[in-house]
């Protein structure tokens, strides 16, 4: 057979039936739902009398809507009350596995997938949400799909997909101190726009990426979706075979073996054919910060914020133009002088147990220099992604390091990535976040969101401007 | 969902692009657990001039008459002419559900989100890709005539401008299938159901932990 890449691979296994033209019906090993895509899909099987079709695929948390602080007082907003409770009826009606709010496994299911071992290597996964991309980082096929597709999953274990091509985005060589995961996906969307990865599936492969933890590479499979592609992924090796001994839903002895030896053929071969490939240098990534209402609008934290008479075209000059007015910023501001109102590290991008120590290291540094969360600063969260990992940072101490710099420890959930709860921004208020999406209004109507990593969010917050975490120490 | 076959429809302009689905439609209404009545709050925050929250009546609320959905000459569009990577952004279904409740019934665009681009056709909702000079020439045509319509033809695969002018599209022929005889898309697949069933039983044996 010809050298395959690890997408064909993925692909191939799943395929149940294809159409003349292409269009084939992909099994689908696990689903992950939660409480704002799920109900209409729901309810459309209830109208259709139709049943899940296997169960056991499906674990179901609510993570959106749900409260950071007081949770024992229930949900406050009655239609976000409806919501969480649709699902839990929902869930109980057709025998779903969930993690209801106040499970200690709660989560946003971008976080629990993995930390449950219910996202495997070689596996086909999908849920209601775009950032389902995340899962790819254990050499999984993943992406997100709309509410009727949730239905179909539901009721037939498989969906319609074309298959897209394939990129590959290498990235060789050492990145520099303090430079994460997070810098590394949007420097790649800096260079390849957020349209770039439009009808790819990406793999993400070089050194660089082979160098980091799964947490790491999760973050910048997570933000393979900002680059346009449905999916992203790392090919499997012993971090990721590491990384899922002994979790819950891991396969368990003999089939542990038998699971191992499979999950480790899931790399493209040598000589595989790519569509695309793009390659950066690690040494020449810097810490990334966002300067407008696109993820692609990004520059290093030693750059400023650009010019839109220099501009590549009309069409992005103007969308240039209403960034910055929207952001309240002027051309050739030096990005470290920017000042920030609130700080927000957390969503499903940055809030694993390796985010939440990086954004504690530099509040640990803070306090040591008798720092702590600047005065103009009204707000700086952490925000845990699941009951999991509030623990255990807990037991490591990062919680209290956090409170004595003058953050605030919240309870786990989507909150202010998307501010669907309570958690949000005023009009105007400017934030340091460790979310994927700075659009117009996403933390809350007329609020203005820079995408940094967690340790340069945590520096934001000390400081109460941007600054350099390669120059903390 | 309603077959597409062919229309006619008053084209409306919106010249911005990556226009996402937060802005289709922002997330305070996505609480809702149901799938009609979106349209009203389609592109809220920049409909109208305050802050939008589900159960307002949006009779009531002070309209922004910038935004080009709200000028009178646009009123009743059913055409929306947008340029690339239109729907980017978060997979939420609610966008096609608030355009389709809106009175949309084709999109042309030079570009798509892959999700946004697949949920259209579940909603009966055409997303057309046309390319970027010929959207270019489509947005100057629009702006100059009042009144300026457009017929999608989805048999033929082609626009056509008033002035007669026919543009080709591409489209996936089970897509075109399936959209133009609205066919339910779990109907279809469960006439696969022994494949199916095959498929999980050698997947079992191939690959047993994946079924515990
Ligand atoms: S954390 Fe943000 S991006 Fe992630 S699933 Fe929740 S809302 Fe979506």
């Amino acid at each position: 057979m010809s050298a395959r890449t690890l997408y064909d691979k993925l692909w191939d296994a799943h395929v149940v039936h294809v159409e003349p033209d292409g269009t084939a019906l992909l099994y689908i090993d696990r689903h992950l739902v939660h409480e704002v895509t799920s109900p209409q899909a729901f309810e459309g099987l209830k109208l259709g009398g139709r049943k899940p079709w296997r169960i056991a695929s499906v674990l179901a948390t609510p993570d959106h809507n749900v409260p950071t602080t007081d949770r024992d007082k229930g949900i406050a907003d009655p239609v976000s009350r409806t919501q969480v409770e649709t699902l839990d009826a929902n869930c109980h009606e057709f025998g779903l596995t969930e993690f209801a709010m106040n499970d200690a496994r709660q989560g946003i299911v971008h976080v629990i997938g993995p930390e449950q071992g219910f996202t495997q290597p070689g596996m086909t996964l999908v849920c209601g949400d775009s950032h389902t991309s995340t899962h790819g980082a254990f050499a999984a096929l993943a992406f997100g799909i709309g509410t009727s597709e949730v239905e179909h999953v539901l009721a037939t274990q498989c969906l319609w997909q074309k298959k897209s091509k394939a990129m590959l985005v290498k990235v060789e060589g050492t990145l520099g101190q303090g430079v994460t995961g997070k810098d590394i996906v949007l420097a790649v969307i800096g260079r390849i726009g957020t349209a770039g990865g439009t009808g790819y599936a990406i793999e993400f492969g070089g050194s660089a990426i082979r160098s980091l933890s799964m947490e790491g590479r999760m973050s910048i499979c997570n933000m393979a979706i900002e680059a346009g592609a449905r999916a992203g992924m790392v090919a499997a090796d012993d971090k990721t075979i590491d990384y899922m001994r002994g979790r819950p839903y891991a396969p368990q002895g003999a089939q542990w073996d038998q699971a191992v030896a499979y999950w480790q053929t899931l790399v493209s071969d040598a000589g595989a054919q790519f569509d695309a490939v793009v390659e950066l240098k690690a040494e020449e990534i810097k810490p990334q910060v966002t300067w407008g209402t696109s993820p692609e609008m990004v520059v290093p934290v030693d750059g400023r914020v650009p010019d839109p008479a220099e501009a590549p075209n009309a069409v992005k000059r103007g969308d240039w133009e209403r960034a910055l007015q929207y952001m309240g910023l002027k051309a050739h501001t030096p990005i470290v002088e920017i000042p920030v109102d609130k700080v927000f590290i957390g969503s499903c991008t940055n809030s694993r147990i390796e985010d939440l120590r990086e954004a504690a290291a530099v509040a640990q540094w803070a306090l040591k220099q008798r720092r702590k969360v600047a005065a103009n600063v009204k707000l700086a969260m952490v925000v845990p992604g699941s009951g999991l990992v509030k623990a255990q940072a807990e037991a490591e101490g990062l919680d209290r390091v956090f409170t004595a710099a003058g953050f605030e420890w919240r309870a786990p959930g989507c909150s202010m990535c998307l501010a669907m709860n309570a958690d949000r921004l005023e009009p105007g208020e400017r934030c340091a976040s460790t979310s994927n999406r700075n659009f117009e209004g996403r933390q809350g109507q007329g609020g203005r969101t820079h995408l940094v990593s967690p340790a340069m969010a945590a520096a934001a917050a000390v400081f109460g401007h941007f600054v350099d975490v390669r120059n903390l120490s | 969902m309603r077959p597409f076959v062919k229309h006619d429809g008053l084209v409306v302009p919106l010249d911005r692009a990556n226009v996402d689905t937060d802005a289709i439609i922002p997330k305070q209404f996505l609480k809702s657990i149901k799938r009609t009545g979106f349209g009203p709050n389609a592109f809220d925050e920049w409909r109208y001039l305050d802050r939008g929250e589900p159960g307002m009546d949006n009779s009531k609320r002070p309209l922004n008459p910038e935004f080009v959905l709200n000028q009178p000459r646009y009123q009743g569009a059913s055409v929306l002419l947008a340029r690339e990577n239109f729907g980017c952004g978060s997979s939420r279904e609610h966008a096609p559900w608030a355009l389709e409740d809106y009175g949309f019934r084709a999109i042309i665009a030079p570009s798509y989100a892959d999700i946004f681009y697949n949920n259209c056709f579940k909603n009966g909702l055409l997303p057309i890709v046309l390319p970027a000079e010929t959207v270019d020439k489509l947005f100057k045509e629009a702006f100059a005539a009042e009144g300026y319509a457009l017929t999608v033809d989805l048999a033929a695969q082609t626009v056509t401008t008033p002035s007669g002018e026919a543009f080709g599209f591409e489209v996936d022929a089970e897509r075109k299938h399936r959209l133009m005889n609205g066919l339910d898309d779990i109907g279809i697949t469960l006439q696969h159901v022994d494949e199916i069933k095959a498929y999980e039983a050698r997947r079992k044996n191939e690959t047993p932990w994946l079924f515990v």
